[in-house]
């Protein structure tokens, strides 16, 4: 258990870098950070499934990261007052706080889920489907419609990169109503 | 002393590039084959099959690899692969009903088992790569669109 | 429940950094960062003590697992999550693009 609270204590120092330091690629690198915290948790957590394809997604996202903010971005220099706003984001950290506090006690303990439908699961995953890892028999034969799901949002997403990076069909390097 | 560099890295990223990217695309393709013995998958497989591309594009420019796979090649291996994983789906449908794993389900532990498992995270993972690899061709080509105003 | 708490912490500091950050970036890192700690929850909430991965093998017999359903949905989670990701940056890229800046405040000012 100690490991799950220094991994955790890792992971929001990390997330306070990346906030807060003044360099683009320093705070892409803390990022970095985080989500290694977040897959060596899960790997102590016993998910090696989701452990894998967090790594190589994390990979893939500092890439594209990094792509944006390699050169570029002097950060910001706040003005005028900070104490009112601050005090607005505080106050309502606060309140999300207190707020979930009151429904923690409806969660399960720590350490024991009730597997009310996760049971039929793992009683009867192997002989309905045939497949040794239990985690690839719910998501494509128990929930085959979240698969389904998934598929349309990333080609969704693919389309919607390709729609808002082409210039074809415009003129080239102004928008419209520049040139009237 | 300055040598003229052609695009991409330098010499020994090219020539290391080109032992390790097969190595990469062969475990991207072993974890989307076993996805149904050993953790892993379609999503996982596919984006290391996808970051093996975007490995030869990082060391060798973008203009090598685009000539190894146009943009609109890549549309037609994504929809190829949706339209798979649907064509799977709509084929469990005259089995009985939507998504009905209709292949025999075989000896467990055995690679040809679990019915349509294996084929569905194999139309997942073209899917995926392709997918991505667009998105990341597409976020790539932007640079020369906006440095030229 | 300490660790229900550490993980609604995580939240809490990515939505800090939507709401009091200038630069367009570090809204993209605190959303970023608010979706790792509500995949985080999620994985805690299914985990029992002395599981097991909800992987079989021949020679270990069926006891003790953890719940694979949280599993499953994470798994959906990040990929989706990836998507978020790359149409988000292409945004932030054009705005770049067009405005010169990663400012919001100034891209509120120089509207056109």
């Amino acid at each position: 258990m100690v490991e799950l609270y220094i991994l955790l204590f890792l992971m929001i120092i990390g997330s306070l870098v990346a906030l807060e330091v003044k360099d683009l690629l320093s705070s892409v690198a803390a990022l970095g950070a985080v989500g290694l915290g977040l897959c060596l948790t899960f790997l102590i957590r016993k998910a090696p499934d989701v452990a894998l394809t967090h790594l190589v997604v994390e990979i893939l996202s500092v890439i594209i990261l990094i792509r944006a903010t390699l050169k570029k971005g002097l950060p910001a220099v706040p003005t005028g007052g900070w104490v009112f706003p601050s005090a607005i984001g505080l106050g309502f950290g606060i309140v999300l706080v207190l707020v979930a506090i009151q429904c923690f006690p409806e969660l399960p303990v720590f350490g024991e889920p009730k597997l009310r439908v996760a049971q039929y699961y793992l009683d009867h995953g192997l002989q309905q489907t045939g497949a040794a890892n239990l985690v690839a028999s719910v998501i494509l034969d128990f929930r085959a419609f979240d698969t389904l799901g998934e598929v349309t949002v990333l080609f969704t997403a693919a389309m919607g990169v390709l729609a808002v990076v082409r210039t074809v069909g415009r003129k080239s390097g102004a928008m419209r109503g520049e040139d009237r | 002393m300055s040598k003229e560099q052609g695009p991409g890295m330098s010499i020994i990223v090219k020539t290391v590039t080109r032992l390790t990217v097969w190595l990469i695309l062969l475990y991207g393709i072993y974890i989307v084959v076993h996805g149904h013995l050993s953790p892993g998958g379609g999503f996982a497989g596919g984006v290391i099959i996808a970051l093996s591309f975007i490995h030869l594009m990082l060391a060798y420019g973008k203009e090598m690899a685009l000539k190894k796979l146009s943009e609109g090649l890549l549309g037609v291996w994504e929809s190829t692969g949706g339209l798979v994983f649907l064509v799977i789906a709509l084929l469990g449908l005259t089995a009985g009903y939507f998504f009905k794993n209709f292949l025999p389900a075989g000896e467990p532990f055995h690679l040809v088992s679990a019915g349509t498992i294996p084929l569905s995270y194999i139309a997942i993972s073209v899917k995926v790569w392709a997918g991505l690899f667009a998105i990341f061709v597409a976020l790539v080509l932007l640079r020369v669109d906006t440095e030229q105003k | 429940m300490t660790v229900y708490l550490l993980a609604l912490v995580l939240f809490c500091v990515g939505i800090y950094g939507v709401l009091r950050k200038r630069n367009l970036i570090k809204i993209i890192l605190g959303i970023i960062i608010a979706e790792h700690a509500v995949l985080l929850f999620f994985i805690l909430v299914g985990y029992r003590l002395n599981g097991r991965a909800p992987i079989l093998s021949p020679d270990a017999p069926i006891t003790q697992m953890v719940d694979p359903l949280p599993q499953a949905l994470v798994l959906t989670a990040i990929v989706i999550g990836l998507a978020t990701t790359a149409l988000l940056i292409a945004l932030a890229m054009r705005l770049y693009g067009k405005y010169g800046t990663y400012d919001i405040a100034k891209i509120r000012e120089l509207r056109g």
